[in-house]
C-alpha cells in the first residue's frame, strides 16, 4: 500500500472512530514519532466531540495512577477517606492515548482490557472500595521497529482499527486527499458528535459485582453518569427506527455477510464483525443512509479486517505475490492496489462485493506477515530497544510496594511504609500503649519494594532447517530441542525459537512461557534449502540482545551442523558464507551473550567447533549429547 | 448501579463446557471452583457475569457483613454467635470480582481506615468476606499478583479468613466458589493454584460460521436494546434458574451405583491422576450433572460429561504431550466405555 494510500485509510478510520470512539473500542497507529503521526493526532483530536476527555496513559504508570488510589494529603487533612481517581476513571466517556504501546506490560494490559471491556474500574485498593465509571477508548501508538514487536494482541483484538502510518511521507499528508476527503465522508463531525451516534461500551455491559460493590460506593456511577455511555440505541433519531424496523431481514443479512467474510478472510476474532457491523453503521449514518449498503461494508471490512486477514480467499490466491522476501525493511514499495477501485458488479452476491473491497486493501505483503502472525498470535510482546539502554544494567526492576517484611533480602520502602503508617497515627495515639514517641510505625505498615517478578532466563534456540540439517538429522535436533524444552519447563524459563534456512532467519516464537506453544512451533518446523547461518547468528543475537535489555537472561542455544553456504546478501558460496559467520560469532562474543553450540553433524564439525571458540560459546556435539548431558551443557552456559 | 443490564446467561451461544461447570459448580459449591482457560473474546467473562442474574437468591442472617445462613448456625461468625435473635431475609448470591491492582487490605480486609482516622478501631471486612457463600471471580487469574494468589490459596483450603491489625483479631468464614478466567499465551497458572478449581474447562472461539453469525447476532440485539433482549430472554432464564433450585433439592437423592464409583477409580487410575480428590470431585460433578438432568442415579453418560473438566487439569504435567489434556481424557474414557 503506498503512502498515500495509507494514509486515505488512516483518515476513514479516523473519521469512523472519532464519531464513535467508544463504539469502535480504538484504534492502533503504528508509526514512529513524527510529524506524520502527529497530524494524524492532531486531526484526531480536533474531530474528537468537543469535550470529550482525552488522557495520556505513560508507559510505566502504576496501578495508583492507572486505576486511582487514597489520596493521602487529602485525606490526612480532611480527616476522611479522599480517593485520587485514576486515569482510566478520568478519561471515562474518552479517549486514552497509550505512548509506546508496543512495550506495555502484561499487567498493565489486563487492566486496560477490563476497562475497555467493562466501561468501569474496580478499586479494592488502600482501604478504598469503589466501582468507577471508566468507559474508554484507546488510541495506541505502536512505534515498534520490527514486524515482531507490536501492541499486545489482546489490547489489538479490543479495538476496530489497526493503521499503519510507517510508510506515509511528508509529501502523502501534504500533497495528497489529506484535505480534500470526499465530503460525504467529513473528517469533523460537528453536527454528529452532538448526538452521538452510538456510545454503547463495546465490552459486555458487566455484572457489577452484585452485592458486593453496591455498598461502599460513595460517589459511584450515578444514572446520569453512565447513561450517555451505556448501551443504547445504535443509530440516532430517525434511523434507529428504521434500524430497528429492518432488523430481523436487512441486519441478519449484513451480520452474515461480515462473518462470512470474516472467515474467508481467516479474521478469527469474534470482535471483529462486531467492529465492523458498527462501523458500517457510522459510515451510513454519516452519509445519512438508514442503514449500511454495499459501499459501507465495503469501507468497514476494508478497514476493520485489513490489517487482521491471515489468509485471502482460496480463489484469490493466484493473485498473491509468491514467496515474498523475509526482510520487509527498505524494500521499494510494490505499486499498490487501489483502495478506492471496486468496482460494483450488482450481480454478485453481496458477500464477493464486500470480500473484494477487503482484499482489495489487503497490504501487498501479506504473506510476509503472515508467517510472523500466526507464530506470535497472543503473544505478548517484550518491552523493545526504545530507551531501554540503561535498564540492561540490573536484573529486575522496582514496580510498587506490597505489604510484607523487610527480610529474605526484600528491601524496605521507607516512604511508602510511613505513608501506610500515617492515616493509623490518630488511632495510635489512643492507644494505652503509646509511649511519647510522635509517630507511631508498626509492623503492619512495612511497604517492601518489589521488583519485576521472577527474573528469569529466556534460552533463545536457533536450528538450522537447511536441507544438510535436514538430511544430517534435523528430526534428531527437534528431539534434543524437546528434552531442552521440558528443562526449560521444570526451571520456569522462557523459550524463542529462530529457524534459519534458505535466505535468512526467520523468528518462528518470541519468548514465551508457554512449552506447548515452543513444541508446536518447532513439529511445524519445515527442512530444506542453503545454511545462511551468518543470518541465524545475527537473529538470534539481536533477539537476546532483546531480552537482555527487558531484564532477562538470554542464553542462545545453536543447534547447527554449520555447513554455511548462504551468505546475508542471499548469494551462495562457502568460503564468503563461512566467513561472514565467523565475523557474525565474534560480534555475539563482544556482546557477552551466553551460547552454546550444538553440532548436529553426523560427525563433529572442525568448523562448528571453530565457531564455537570465536562466539565463546560451548561446543557440544549432538552424537555425544544425550538428554542430561545437554540439559547440562545449558545449565553450564547460564552459569 | 446495577441497573446496567446483563447479558442473559440463557443467550450465550455454544460454550457448552463451560456453561455447564457453572452450572455444576452453582449446584454443589463444593465440587471447588471453575476455571475457564481459553482464546480472547471466547465470552468467558460474559458468561461468568452472567451468572450472577441467573442464582437463585439465599437467606442469611440480616445485617450481617459475611452471609451467615441462619440454616447453619455452627458455621456463624463471631458477631452472629454473639446475637440472640436473628431475623432471616433473602438476598442475591455475592458474586465478587477480585480485580487486578487489588491491594491485601481490601482483599482480605482490614481496619476501616475512614474510622481509623477518628481515632475508632472498626474492622471493614474485604473481599474475601463479601464473597463468603457465594462466588469469588478473578478475570485474568493468571497475572494475578504472587502474594495474592498465597492468601487464596491459603483461605480457600481453610474455608476462613484470620486477620489480625492494630491489636485487632477478626476471625470470620470465607467460603467462596473460586472462578477463574485467563489466556493461557499471557502467563502461566501456578500448579497450587490450579489444584484449587474443582473444575476446568477450555474455551475456544466457534469456529463454524452459524455459530459466529448467531454470537454476532445476539450481541448486536443485546447492544441496541438491552431491555427488550434481557425481557425476551427472561423465560429461558427463568426455566435455568429453576433447574437449579431443583437441582440443589435432588442432590441429596441421587443415587451412586457401586459400578459409577469403579469407573471414577478405574479412568482416574487409567489417567494416573494424583490423590483421590480427581474421584471425588468425578463424583460429585456427575452427581450435579445427574440432578441437572433430573436423573436418580449417576450413569456412565454422566461420568463421560464431565470427566474432561474434572480430570483434565489433575494430568500429571508433561509439558510437551500435547497439552489439550481434554484429548487424552476423552482417549481414556473411549477406553474405559468404549466409543
Amino acid at each position: 500500500m503506498s503512502g498515500a494510500a495509507a494514509w486515505a485509510g488512516a483518515l476513514q478510520a479516523l473519521g469512523l472512530f472519532a464519531a464513535d470512539p467508544l463504539g469502535l473500542g480504538g484504534i492502533a497507529v503504528r508509526a514512529g514519532a513524527g510529524p506524520v503521526r502527529d497530524r494524524w493526532l492532531k486531526i484526531l483530536y480536533d474531530s474528537l466531540p468537543p469535550g470529550m476527555p482525552v488522557r495520556r496513559v505513560p508507559l510505566n504508570a502504576g496501578d495508583d495512577r492507572l486505576l486511582g488510589g487514597l489520596d493521602l494529603a487529602a485525606t490526612l487533612q480532611a480527616g476522611h477517606l479522599i480517593e485520587q481517581k485514576g486515569l482510566l476513571s478520568e478519561a471515562d466517556g474518552g479517549v486514552i492515548v497509550l505512548p509506546m504501546a508496543e512495550r506495555i506490560e502484561p499487567g498493565a494490559a489486563a487492566r486496560l482490557r477490563a476497562a475497555s471491556d467493562e466501561g468501569q474500574v474496580t478499586l479494592q485498593r488502600d482501604g478504598l472500595s469503589r466501582v468507577l465509571p471508566a468507559h474508554i477508548a484507546m488510541v495506541a501508538l505502536d512505534e515498534g521497529a520490527d514486524p515482531d514487536e507490536h501492541v499486545p494482541t489482546s489490547l489489538l483484538d479490543r479495538m476496530a482499527f489497526l493503521i499503519d502510518l510507517t510508510k506515509v511521507s511528508l509529501r502523502d499528508i501534504e500533497y495528497d486527499d489529506w484535505s480534500g476527503l470526499p465530503s460525504a465522508r467529513p473528517l469533523v463531525m460537528a453536527g454528529e458528535g452532538k448526538h452521538p451516534l452510538v456510545m454503547a461500551g463495546e465490552g459486555p455491559p458487566s455484572t457489577p459485582l452484585s452485592g458486593a460493590a453496591s455498598q461502599g460506593v460513595d460517589g459511584g456511577p450515578s444514572p446520569a453518569m453512565t447513561e450517555p455511555s451505556g448501551p443504547s440505541p445504535a443509530v440516532t433519531g430517525g434511523a434507529g427506527a428504521v434500524h430497528r424496523a429492518t432488523d430481523t431481514a436487512e441486519t441478519a443479512k449484513i451480520i452474515e455477510t461480515l462473518c462470512g467474510v470474516a472467515m474467508s478472510l481467516g479474521v478469527d476474532s469474534i470482535r471483529a464483525p462486531l467492529f465492523a457491523l458498527r462501523a458500517a453503521r457510522i459510515a451510513a449514518a454519516q452519509d445519512g443512509r438508514s442503514g449500511p449498503d454495499t459501499e459501507d461494508l465495503s469501507l468497514a471490512v476494508a478497514l476493520v479486517y485489513g490489517p487482521r486477514a491471515t489468509r485471502l480467499p482460496p480463489q484469490e490466491e493466484a493473485e498473491a505475490p509468491p514467496e515474498p522476501e523475509p526482510p520487509p525493511e527498505d524494500q521499494p514499495e510494490p505499486p499498490p492496489p487501489d483502495d478506492e477501485d471496486q468496482e460494483q458488479i450488482p450481480d454478485l452476491p453481496l458477500e464477493d462485493i464486500v470480500l473484494e473491497a477487503a482484499i482489495a486493501a489487503l497490504p501487498p505483503d501479506l504473506l510476509a506477515q503472515l508467517a510472523s502472525l500466526s507464530n506470535t498470535k497472543g503473544q505478548v510482546r517484550m518491552p523493545g530497544r526504545v530507551g531501554q539502554a540503561k535498564m540492561s544494567l540490573k536484573r529486575g526492576r522496582p514496580i510498587g510496594t506490597r505489604q510484607g517484611e523487610p527480610k529474605g533480602g526484600a528491601r524496605l520502602h521507607l516512604l511508602e511504609t510511613l505513608k501506610a503508617a500515617a492515616p493509623w497515627q490518630t488511632l495510635r495515639r489512643r492507644a494505652p500503649e503509646h509511649g511519647p514517641k510522635r509517630f507511631e510505625v508498626r509492623r503492619d505498615d512495612f511497604r517492601i519494594v518489589r521488583f519485576r517478578q521472577r527474573v528469569g532466563t529466556t534460552t533463545v534456540f536457533a536450528v538450522d532447517a537447511s536441507g544438510s540439517a535436514a538430511m544430517n538429522r534435523l528430526g534428531e535436533a527437534k528431539g534434543a530441542v524437546e528434552l531442552l524444552l521440558a528443562d526449560c519447563y521444570v526451571r520456569r524459563d522462557q523459550v524463542a525459537l529462530i529457524a534459519f534456512r534458505g535466505t535468512g532467519a526467520q523468528l518462528l516464537l518470541a519468548p514465551t512461557g508457554s512449552l506447548l506453544r515452543a513444541k508446536r512451533s518447532l513439529a511445524g518446523l519445515p527442512g530444506g534449502g542453503p545454511t545462511p547461518l551468518a543470518a541465524g547468528i545475527d537473529a538470534a543475537m539481536a533477539l537476546a540482545d532483546n531480552i537482555r535489555r527487558s531484564g532477562r537472561t538470554p542464553i542462545i542455544t545453536f543447534l547447527t551442523d554449520a555447513r554455511a553456504n548462504m551468505t546475508r546478501d542471499g548469494s551462495g558460496g562457502r568460503p564468503k558464507a563461512e566467513a561472514e559467520a565467523m565475523e557474525s560469532a565474534r560480534a555475539l562474543r563482544a556482546t557477552g551473550i551466553a551460547a552454546l553450540m550444538v553440532d548436529t553433524s553426523p560427525r563433529p564439525n572442525p568448523f562448528a567447533r571453530t565457531l564455537a571458540a570465536e562466539m565463546g560459546a560451548r561446543y557440544v556435539p549432538l552424537p555425544y549429547a544425550n538428554a542430561a548431558a545437554l540439559s547440562h551443557a545449558v545449565r553450564a552456559a547460564a552459569a | 448501579m446495577s441497573t446496567r443490564p446483563v447479558f442473559p446467561f440463557a443467550a450465550i451461544v455454544g460454550q457448552e463446557d463451560m456453561k455447564l461447570a457453572i452450572l455444576v459448580a452453582a449446584i454443589d459449591p463444593g465440587i471447588g471452583g471453575v476455571l475457564a482457560f481459553g482464546d480472547r473474546g471466547t465470552g468467558k467473562s460474559t458468561t461468568i457475569r452472567a451468572l450472577a442474574a441467573l442464582l437463585p437468591p439465599m437467606k442469611v442472617n440480616q445485617g450481617c457483613r459475611y452471609h451467615c445462613d441462619p440454616a447453619t448456625p455452627d458455621v456463624w461468625c463471631a458477631d452472629c454467635r454473639a446475637t440472640a435473635k436473628h431475623k432471616s431475609v433473602t438476598v442475591p448470591v455475592p458474586v465478587v470480582d477480585l480485580p487486578l491492582g487489588a491491594t491485601e487490605d481490601r482483599v482480605v480486609g482490614a481496619l476501616d481506615l475512614e474510622r481509623a482516622l477518628t481515632g475508632h478501631k472498626v474492622f471493614e471486612p474485604g473481599l474475601l468476606a463479601r464473597a463468603n457463600r457465594g462466588f469469588l471471580y478473578i478475570d485474568e487469574v493468571n497475572l494475578l499478583e504472587d502474594h495474592l494468589v498465597d492468601l487464596l490459596l491459603d483461605v480457600a483450603a481453610s474455608g476462613e479468613n484470620v486477620v489480625e491489625r492494630e491489636g485487632l483479631s477478626v476471625r470470620h468464614p470465607a467460603r467462596f466458589v473460586l472462578i477463574g478466567s485467563g489466556n493461557p499465551e499471557e502467563g502461566e497458572l501456578r500448579p497450587q493454584l490450579i489444584d484449587r478449581f474443582g473444575l476446568s474447562v477450555e474455551v475456544r472461539t466457534p469456529q463454524d460460521l452459524p455459530t459466529r453469525i448467531e454470537v454476532i447476532r445476539r450481541r448486536d440485539g443485546f447492544e441496541n436494546d438491552p431491555i427488550g433482549f434481557t425481557e425476551h430472554w427472561k423465560k429461558a432464564q427463568d426455566k435455568i434458574r429453576r433447574r437449579i433450585v431443583d437441582a440443589r433439592g435432588k442432590l441429596s437423592g441421587v443415587a451412586v451405583p457401586e459400578i459409577a464409583l469403579e469407573n471414577a477409580a478405574r479412568l482416574c487410575m487409567a489417567l494416573g491422576t494424583d490423590g483421590l480428590r480427581g474421584e471425588l470431585t468425578l463424583i460429585r460433578a456427575a452427581r450435579a450433572v445427574a440432578c441437572l438432568d433430573g436423573d436418580k442415579e449417576i450413569t456412565d453418560a454422566h461420568l463421560r460429561r464431565v470427566a474432561p473438566m474434572v480430570l483434565g487439569h489433575r494430568l500429571r504435567r508433561n509439558p510437551l504431550d500435547e497439552a489439550v489434556a481434554s484429548t487424552r481424557v476423552n482417549r481414556a474414557v473411549e477406553e474405559l466405555f468404549g466409543a
